[in-house]
Formats: structure tokens, sequence, C-alpha cells
């Protein structure tokens, strides 16, 4: 018995006192685990996962190892609804104290640089058993030439297409027989261009399906810009930190946008990152850029709808195939109290096993950050239609390439042009507000010419 | 020593010390900090003045940002004055036990979280599944935008602010109609003043401080407002429904430049300054005057 229970056996509790305590501890998203014997202590803030069963497993893939290693481990999951998630990396920042180890989104590695411990001496090693990493990891979490933080699975996602096979077959275009479950090209997966799919649009407009893809500030309408303008060698800034907006590449993205948005729904500009899965789940629309939780939801509530969805990667531009990714970190504060446990948890979470694990307890909605992952069998087996998800992880045969929006400005500046949706503000001024090309460039620049502060 | 601690105000001052430390702790603490992070560079290593100031000055969006501020909290305060002055006085003719009903009820929108009253405006604003679009359509008219179009948004943020204040300023200006001598109005009927006239020399008089009050504390609550900006439009579409908090919020918190978002936020404070003053100058020249 431990001390503290034999303390606490000694204590008298009222029933009131009992059931309040517990109602406290229910209404927690903390969780405490204490190995047997506890060889010192850790405490970790990951995210409050999407998924309710993903939380669970990541309970017991933790448990494992603090049983293990005689590590007493708490773990807090912290939502990213509110941002709450990005105010505890902010008050944690600012207060040098909190959890040892923290899970940070997209673009919070670069922001809290200078209070993250380097992490090579776990990502290199990691990098040698399994390969290479995507490179929007290394983007975002590899600064000045060291890893700042972990590229985690957890939380870590695509943004493909998700589209209606029932009227993109009417379109004349058969996405499973494009992007099949299996791991072959197809002559037809060249065809899915961002022209074909500007072909395709009317079509759903017609069919009362017009495609979801918000032009609103929030993430999925900046990916889903972001990834057309890399298609289309559009750089707003270039990995120099140059405001390189007036470029006939920017133009021809813009030109694209103004024919494709007299086709989407005239509610697209106050689209936030939920409108577009409701769009789908609803019947409303042929298309959307999501991860696959859109289509879980459809299944669930709107099983006609599910059964009739198909993930496939974005379409093709003249400088390429870019699916938006928002990959999670797991990062060591400097001032961390348990650096050495920390980094081996992280270690140990890092591996197949645990990754495959993961990912398969929230149905594959998790992307690991290391290409060689992309075979697990979760994708391969979860449907209607079975295989819908076998192409939501890049694999070879897509000749796809993970992007975020504003990649390759430097990510000061990159993280500014995300946030504040400059893309899409780009595109909504000229569709929306009225304005032309070079207004809308011209307003750009004085933005992006702000960010370089 | 003694004889110090018996004195009635070292009472009082220590009665008052938890408060003044909740005070000193909670606002006058982060509001210096605030102005301390405010004259930051973007890595919080050296001082820059009023670099961060002059900076935000410079940018277009930002001009956008004040322009909203002012227009959202002007129009507001507005609305929800003259909204309140109303209901409070036709709340002051009902008698009776159903007045107190009827103050019940038109207290509920202040009285429930912000926050979870603003998502349900949300859910019949929204874009795609609006309950007023559905309405709308049951006569044949056709959706409105209700938050995809920059006049449509900045009127549902007016709306909402509006429904949730209205019933502040009612209450307040309620209780300043109940003070009122009832002899005021009887000496102002026999010498002949109709209803507009005891309005104009009897009530709105007696009334002004309490109305300078109310729109002074509630021009800073609605300035500050994050809420319903941040639930509602998140500042869109093309940053046309931004206010000072939401985007200090955005480029402090969620971009990382935490200085710049603290300047952002402090810009508030000038123009809260100089209505305070010119407000509270009006009041204490009233009391001097009554008191005269």
């Amino acid at each position: 018995m431990f001390p503290e229970e034999q303390t606490l056996s000694k204590i008298a509790i009222s029933r009131r006192a009992a059931l309040g305590a517990a109602a406290a501890t229910a209404a927690l998203p903390l969780v405490h685990i204490r190995s047997a014997a506890a060889a010192g202590r850790l405490s970790i803030g990951l995210w409050d996962h999407w998924v309710p069963a993903g939380n669970a497993a990541m309970r017991a893939v933790v448990g494992a190892w603090a049983e293990k290693n005689k590590v007493d481990v708490v773990i807090d999951f912290i939502t990213s609804v509110g941002n709450k998630n990005l105010l505890t990396i902010a008050a944690e920042a600012q207060a040098r104290t909190g959890h040892d180890i923290q899970a940070f989104p997209t673009w919070e590695v670069h922001n809290n640089q200078d209070n993250l411990e380097p992490v090579d001496d776990v990502v290199l090693p990691l990098m040698k058993q399994y390969g290479a990493i995507n490179p929007v990891n290394e983007y975002l979490g590899k600064i000045n030439g060291h890893w700042m933080a972990v590229p985690s699975s957890s939380g870590a996602q695509y943004k493909p297409s998700c589209a209606r096979i029932s009227l993109f077959k009417q379109a004349g275009l058969d996405v499973q027989a494009m992007y099949p479950a299996r791991p072959d090209h197809t002559a037809l997966a060249d065809q899915w261009t961002w022209a074909k799919m500007l072909e395709i649009a009317p079509i759903a407009k017609q069919a009362n399906l017009p495609f979801g893809l918000g032009l609103g500030q929030t993430t999925d309408s900046v990916d889903f810009v972001g990834a057309l303008f890399r298609s289309y060698g559009a750089e707003l800034v270039n990995a120099k930190g140059e405001v390189t907006v007036d470029t006939d590449a920017v133009k021809t993205a813009l030109e694209y946008m103004k024919k494709l948005a007299q086709y989407l729904p005239p509610d697209v500009y106050s689209y936030d990152d939920a409108s577009n899965n409701r769009a789908l789940i609803s019947g409303k629309s042929a298309l959307i850029f999501n991860p696959p939780s859109a289509w879980a939801v459809a299944v669930r509530d709107n099983p006609s709808v599910g059964g009739d969805c198909w993930t496939f990667p974005n379409p093709t531009g003249p400088n390429g195939r870019f699916v938006p990714s928002n990959p999670y970190f797991w990062g060591v504060w400097n001032f961390a109290r348990n650096k050495s446990a920390a980094k081996e948890l992280i270690t140990y979470l890092c591996q197949r096993e645990q990754v495959e694990t993961l990912c398969k307890a929230v149905s594959g909605y998790d992307i690991p950050p290391f290409l060689s992952m992309a075979d697990f069998a979760v994708w391969a087996e979860v449907g209607p239609p079975t295989g819908t998800v076998y192409n939501y992880p890049i694999r070879p045969t897509h000749n796809a390439t993970p992007s975020i929006a504003a990649f390759p400005a430097p990510a000061e500046i990159a993280v500014q042009i995300y946030n504040r949706a400059t893309m899409t503000t780009m595109v909504a001024k000229l569709t929306q507000g009225g304005q032309s090309i070079p207004q809308v460039i011209a307003w750009a620049k004085d933005e992006l010419e702000g960010f370089s502060r | 020593m003694r004889r110090v601690l018996r004195r009635r105000s070292t009472i009082a001052f220590f009665m008052c010390l938890p408060l003044i430390l909740l005070i000193g702790g909670l606002v006058v603490y982060p509001a210096i900090y605030a102005i301390y992070l405010a004259m930051l560079n973007k890595k919080m290593t050296h001082f820059v003045g009023l670099g961060n100031f002059a900076f935000l000055l410079k940018r277009a969006t930002f001009h956008l940002v004040i322009f909203q501020s002012c227009l959202f909290a002007v129009t507001s305060v507005t609305a929800k004055a003259v909204i309140g002055f109303l209901l409070a006085h036709l709340m002051h003719a009902i008698p009776g036990r159903h007045q107190r009903v009827w103050r019940g009820l038109l207290l509920i929108p202040w009285v429930v979280p912000l926050a979870l009253s603003t998502l349900g405006w949300w859910w019949m604003f929204d874009p795609s599944y609006s309950a007023f679009n559905w309405l709308l359509a049951k006569f044949g008219i056709g959706a409105v935008p209700w938050l995809g179009s920059t006049g449509w948004a900045r009127f549902c943020m007016i709306l909402v602010n509006t429904w949730y204040g209205a019933p502040f300023f009612m209450i307040m200006y309620l209780a300043a109609l109940k003070s009122v001598p009832e002899q005021l109005f009887e000496a102002a009927s026999i010498d002949g003043a109709g209803a507009l006239a005891k309005l104009r020399y009897v009530t709105l008089p007696m009334m002004r401080n309490i109305i300078s009050i109310t729109v002074l504390f509630s021009l800073i609550v609605t300035f500050a407002d994050f809420t319903i900006v941040r639930i509602l439009t998140d500042g869109g579409p093309r940053d046309t429904t931004h206010i000072f908090a939401t985007y200090a919020f955005e480029i402090g918190i969620q971009s990382g430049d935490v200085p710049l978002g603290a300047a952002a936020s402090l810009f508030m404070l000038p123009i809260l300054a100089v209505a305070s003053f010119f407000i509270l100058r009006g009041v204490a020249r009233r009391d001097r005057e009554m008191a005269a």
C-alpha cells in the first residue's frame, strides 16, 4: 500500500464529498497513469482527439509504456475547440511551466521554437528506421537544421477529395476506377486535373449538388485554395521571404477561381470547417476536400450518402498534384522537468506498432508522418464502400505531394498568410467583392509586406 | 500600533484588501503586462516602444478593423439604449405583478451565457441551413446570405449584441424611472405638461446620469466584445467584420505575434479613455449642479 493510500483510508469521506469528487474527476479530461513503483513523473498535454476512441487508445498505449518504465504519467487531453490548445501553449510558454510533452498543431512549433528542446536525437534515428518523412513536417518542425519537435500521427490529417461516386459517374468520371483500392496507378488518374474539375462543377450545380469548397477564413478553405495555388505555381512569398504575388502564376490561379466560383454555393464565403462536412453529409454537395471524418458521419447519419463517397487525391495542375497536409507535433519544452523520459515516451509512440494501433483506433483518421507507414491495413478495410479511404494517405502511385498553404514562404511569414487567410480573401475580393485582379494583387502585396516586418 | 489598527479607515482598508488584491492580480497586473508586451518586438526579445502601434496604423486591414469596431460599438450601444429606454417605459406602465413577469422574461437574453445564445443565433443564420431562410422560403423569398455578405454579416453582429444587451439598459433605466419622485410628474401635469414635455423636462434630466453611466459601461463592454464576432463570422467575409479583440486574437495567438496582438487590443484604450473622460465629467458636473 502507498503512503498516500494509507492516509486516505483514514479520512472519513461523506457521500456528498465523494460524489462531488467523482463528478469533478469525470468532468476533467485528465488521466493519471501511476505505475507500480514510480521512477519519475511525466506530464503530457495531448490533443483531445475528434474520434472518441482516440483518447482511450492513446491512454492504453501510454499506460503500457508507463507501466514498463515505472514512470508516473499524467495526461491532459486538450481540445482544439475554441483554440484551447493554442491558449494553453501560449500560457505555458509565457509562464515557462506546464507539461513536459506538449502537442503542437501545424504552426506552433515555429511560434514556440525558442522554448523548445531540440529533438534531433529522437527524429534522426526514427528517420533512419522508417525512411522519408512528410515534407510538410520537415518544413514546420525543422528549424535552422534542427528538429524542434517530433512529427506525430495523432491529429495529423490530409484533406483530399471526397466525392459522390454517382454524380461523378453521371459527369463521365468513374472515381473508383480512377483511384482503385489497390496500389495501381491508372491512366484515368492523370485526367483528374483542376480543369477537369471545372468541367464537372456546372454539372454538379445543375444536379443541385454544387461542390462544397469554402472561401471563408478557416483552415479547410485556406488548405483547398493553398493546394490549388501551389498546383499553378502561385507563390505569394518565396522561400527567401520576397513578396512574389504579382506573377502570371498568381493571376492564372485567380482567373481559375473566378471561373469556378460561379458554380459554388453562394454561402461559401461564410463557410467554416464544419460547413463543407455538413454540405456533404446532408446530401447537398458532390465534392469536398476533407479528411474522412465527413464520410464517417455520413455513414452514421445519412447512409445512402456515406455509401456513395470515395476519397482520393486532389486534382493536379501545371505545377503538380498537391494534397493539403495538416501535421501535428509532440514537443518537449526546454523548461520541462523530465526531458529524458519525455523523449523516450515520444520515441516509443512513434514506433510503427504504436502508430498503427492508434491509427486503427480512429478508423484511419490519423496520418503517420513517415511515408513508409501508408500501408496500414485499416485504410483498405473500412467502408462502405470497402476501400473508400484506401487513397486517403498519399501513396507512391498517386504522384502527389503533401502541401501546406503559403509554402515555401519562411514559416514566420507563412503562418500569417495561413491564419489571416490571405489567399481565400484574395479570391473572395475578386469573386464576391467585385475587385479586379490588379486590385486584389495590390491589396495582397501591401498585406504581405506587413507580414514580413 | 494598536490605535492605528483600531481606526475605522484601517479596518475598512483591511476589509477591502482581498478585493484590492483581486483587482490588482486580475485587472491591474494583466493590463500593465499587456502594455509591456505591446512594446516588445515579435520575438519578445527587445523593446520597440510604440513601434507596434505605428506599424498597425499603416495597415489598410487595421483601418478596416478600427472602422468596424467603432461601427459595431456605436450602433449597438445606440440601439440598446433606445430599445432599453422604450422597454423601461413600457415596463414602468405595466402595473404590479404583471410587471415582474415581463421583467423576468425580458431579462432572459441577458441571463443566458453569451456563447450559448450566440451559437443559437449562428444556427439560425447558418449559411446553408438557416432557420430564417427556411421561413423566408415559405413566403417565396430567396435566401439571404446572413453571414456571407458584408452588410448582412455586420447587421447580424449588431442585432445579436443588441438582443443581448438591451435588457441591461432596460433594467437600469427602469430603476432610474422608479426613483423619479412622482410629485415632479404631478407638478408638471398641473403646469399643463403633456407626455412629451414630461419626458423632456422631467424624465430625461432625472435619468441623465444613469443613461450616461450605462452607455459608458456598455460602450466598454461592446468595444471589448469577442464572443459574438468569433462565433458568428470569425471576422469574415474578407475581414469585413473583424473588431479589435478578434483581430488581436488572430494575429496574437493564432499567428504567433503576441506583441502585435497586444498592441491591436490596446487600441481600445485611448478611445475608451476619451469617452470615459467626457461622460464621467458630465456626470460629475450634473452631480455638483444637483447638490448646489
